[in-house]
């Protein structure tokens, strides 16, 4: 039998304070960044605007599409030229308007360079109103679940584990949505459902962890709480490290295969699974032993 | 010990003999070139229709089309209007969208002031546009007598028949001297034509320079789709005066009702009022033309003709006639839409263009086949003949889930097939799971019979509680999202509970049947 990782002895928990500092820094970078920003980078699905996808037949320069933009009375547009097999693609992003945007942008660039042939792959036109419902919807969502997961593992297991538990999902979401805020994506729905995925895998993955503790915890009531943590942290770790080898081997080919329309999804999935896994160890189990050791004092304390 | 429970091999062969019975559908639907597909519709439109709707729904990011999201504007409206104001849009774009020949319900209510609706495949975004944003248009017309109307029919025939149309209709004579009434089974005062027949008719009528021929005072206006004659289904067309003797804001309210008709009090109607305005000029019309029928025409199409019976001065009309009481109530709709067109916004328009679709799928399928690739190779190595058992129950459970999505009239999402990709990682996570404790007995010196009882005894609670979370969070995903996420989360959700079903039935399944044959000594894992 092929196998790697058994018998492992880290002393995980040992290290978990310098666990802290990095997760905590990341958090604050992307706490910070979020406060300096007034917030994610908010597609068009949160703010209300209008996306365009458009392929040019032949390859024509963003200065020519940005000036016949502009011409035809879009102040303020986005313009990004984005990576296609062969072809030249722009996404032109627009504010909240009540027409069709498109005819008047193809006419006007086609002026300019005849021959481009516009064609509109993708269009994503959403009102203000809507957007505001849908940025709502999406934070209740969020919020939905993580209260959820915290009352679902609280009632499940203890609620020392819980609050660990969900401090990593927590951990997770955020330093997800700091990469993608740093790498200068936008968050739309589909990112927003790729970081409840993550909430989802961070939990399961902390969950087999936590089911080890518990189940050593019993087992060796004797031992300090950090040897029985590192004992069940080293017992599921092959398992650990596979689930999220197959996880993040699928993510991966979605990042590099699965098309643009996918790519800040799947972005989001390979780095929340990287985070995920680090956090259910770090993160969840070491902050359920600080919590678990605190409550203890707390204990002796009160009988003396 | 290790005896395969019978239960478990008829559980496992049920399912997946019942998964090829939901498959079955998309794979003919889904094998067939767009020329096959024209080809079965003509040949027997039912079962066509039949097999497409039962296979596998694809999104319209995928097969590119159209979502709109439309708001009734009601703040114009006082609240007794205001009330069905959406119902009444929604029954005038849902006619509207019937033009573009869609497949079925692709128009929803949602929440309380707007309708979504799905144009999958569209192509003309633009005309879309503008037929669903304008504002409903209803017009009463008088029919012409059905002496007038088959003299026009019977010039439109002469016409076609000096252009050569009736020449390419084979050896019917009759079609080939009446290439127009050929195609009538009915003529008063208005023609009846066969479903089937339609389009050929739709065709003749746009040969070129025929509105020279139609009377100037005149015009040629089709019913709706699915009118009965006789035991056939097929489409009214009639013969209209071009000039509108009124239009719907004569009319201030409809009512569907029962008892309208004195010789029949059983029979559901729609009764009418009138504005004042409204009153004055039914009266005027009505007067005239008693006897006659009176076209209610909405949006170009004529919804029904009722004859004018008398002379109507109260301002209170009624129509009663061949109606159940879904099509007074439907009536009724119409015609308050007419009536009071509340202004309709287009307030979200997602729209994929056909050849980003193809691309969509192509690559999501790609990406979904490589991440199976790469994750099978890991578990045929890493776990040899029980990766390779634990590979079969990842197909089984993929082939699981296109069934359940084809079964339950599901649509497949581009996040959808993301979800199915992490589906097939998440899947080996529960034979990991298993495989990992099983491993760890066999080191404690247990037996491989022992190792493989207590390994997916061990491992079962932990995995319960993994997938009972996972689901939890796919819920409220479900739950709080829309559209491309909802398909995402029930993609996930039928992912994890067929992975259940798979990892756990059917591994040990095989496993009890690999060391119920006689003493294994090692196992290969």
């Amino acid at each position: 039998m092929i196998q790697f990782l058994v018998g492992t002895k880290f002393p995980f928990m040992k290290y978990r304070r310098y666990s802290y500092l990095v997760s905590g820094a990341l958090m604050l970078a992307t706490i910070v960044w979020l406060v300096m920003h007034g917030g994610p980078r908010l597609g068009v699905d949160f703010t209300g605007g209008t996306l365009l996808q458009v392929r040019a037949a032949n390859n024509v320069a963003t200065d020519v599409v940005r000036t016949a933009v502009e011409a035809s009375g879009h102040t303020g547009a986005e313009i990004q030229q984005i990576e296609a097999e062969g072809h030249t693609e722009y996404m032109i992003r627009l504010a909240a308007q009540s027409g069709d945007p498109f005819p008047a942008i193809h006419a006007a660039v086609e002026q300019r360079a005849p021959g481009t042939n516009l064609e509109l792959r993708r269009t994503e036109q959403v009102g203000p109103k809507v957007g505001r419902e849908l940025r709502d919807k999406a934070l209740w969502a969020v919020l939905g679940s993580l209260g959820g997961i915290l009352l679902f593992v609280g009632i499940r297991y203890e609620f020392k584990f819980a609050l660990g538990a969900v401090m990593a999902l927590f951990h997770d979401v955020l330093i997800t949505l700091g990469a993608l805020c740093f790498t200068n994506r936008e968050v739309s729905l589909t990112v927003v459902a790729a970081l409840l995925t993550i909430a989802g895998f961070s939990i399961n993955d902390t969950i087999v962890v936590f089911d080890r503790i518990r189940e050593r915890s019993k087992a060796m009531r004797k031992d300090p709480h950090e040897r029985v943590m590192d004992m069940a942290v080293n017992e599921t770790l092959s398992r650990t490290i596979i689930t999220s080898l197959t996880v993040f081997l699928t993510a991966l080919a979605l990042l590099v295969w699965g098309g643009d329309v996918l790519r800040d999804f799947s972005f989001a999935m390979v780095v929340g699974v990287l985070f995920g896994t680090y956090s259910s160890v770090y993160v969840a189990s070491g902050l359920a032993l600080d919590i678990w050791l605190w409550l203890d004092r707390r204990k002796e304390t009160k009988s003396k | 010990m290790n005896r395969i429970a019978p239960w478990k091999v008829i559980a496992v062969l049920a399912a997946t003999v019942l998964a090829g019975y939901y498959l079955w559908p998309s794979y003919v639907y889904y094998s067939m070139t767009p020329a096959q597909r024209e080809t079965a519709r003509v040949a027997d439109p039912k079962k066509f229709a039949a097999t497409r709707d039962r296979a596998i729904h694809l999104g319209l990011d995928l097969q590119g089309g159209m979502h709109l999201v439309l708001e009734v504007d009601r703040s114009k409206l006082n609240p007794a209007e205001a009330k069905d104001a959406v119902d009444r849009a929604l029954e005038v774009i849902r006619r509207r969208v019937d033009e573009f020949g869609v497949g079925e319900r692709p128009i929803q209510r949602e929440g309380q002031d707007r309708i979504a609706l799905q144009l999958p495949g569209l192509t003309d975004r633009i005309r879309a546009r503008e037929i669903v944003g304008k504002t409903a248009l209803l017009e009463f017309r008088l029919v012409r007598t059905p002496d007038e109307t088959r003299s026009v029919f019977a010039r439109l025939d002469a016409f076609l028949a000096g252009r050569g149309a009736g020449r390419n209709m084979g050896l019917d004579t009759l079609l080939q001297s009446h290439p127009l009434t050929g195609h009538f089974i009915d003529m008063g005062t208005g023609a009846f034509v066969r479903e089937q027949d339609v389009p050929t008719v739709q065709n003749l009528l746009a040969t070129a320079g025929l509105d020279s021929i139609l009377p100037s005072d005149s015009q040629l206006m089709w019913g709706d789709e699915g009118q009965g004659m006789s035991g056939v289904t097929g489409r009214s067309l009639y013969v209209l005066k071009r000039t509108p003797e009124m239009t719907g804001g004569s009319i201030a309210t409809a009512q569907a009702q029962i008892g309208l008709d004195e010789t029949n009090p059983a029979a559901w109607g729609v009764s009418l009022t009138m504005t004042p305005a409204g009153s004055a000029e039914l009266a005027r019309v009505s007067g005239n033309n008693i006897g006659r029928n009176l076209a209610i025409v909405l949006d170009g199409r004529v919804n029904s003709a009722p004859v004018l019976r008398q002379h109507i001065t109260g301002g209170q009309a009624s129509i009663s006639g061949n109606f159940d009481i879904a099509a007074s109530r439907d009536l009724a709709i119409v015609l308050r839409a007419g009536a009071l067109p509340a202004p309709v916004h287009i307030v979200e328009e997602r729209s994929v263009g056909p050849s980003l679709g193809a691309d969509s799928i192509r690559q999501g399928l790609t990406a979904m086949l490589i991440g199976t690739l790469l994750v099978v190779i890991f578990m045929c190595i890493y776990y040899q003949l029980s990766g390779v058992i634990a590979v079969g129950a990842m197909l089984l459970n993929i082939v699981y889930v296109f069934a359940c999505l084809a079964g339950v009239g599901a649509t497949l999402t581009l996040p959808g097939i993301a979800g199915l990709a992490l589906t097939v990682g998440m899947a080996v996570d529960t034979n990991v799971l298993v495989f990992e404790r099983i491993r760890e007995e066999l080191r404690a010196g247990k037996s491989v019979r022992q190792a493989v009882q207590l390994g997916y005894d061990r491992a079962f609670r932990t995995i319960l509680d993994a997938h009972f979370t996972t689901l939890f969070s796919a819920a409220i995903l479900f739950a709080f999202g829309t559209g491309p996420i909802k398909g995402f989360a029930v993609t996930l959700s039928i992912g994890l509970i067929a992975n259940m079903f798979t990892a756990v039935l059917f591994t040990r399944m095989i496993y009890d049947w690999m060391l119920g044959r006689r003493d294994v000594q090692r196992l290969s894992i």
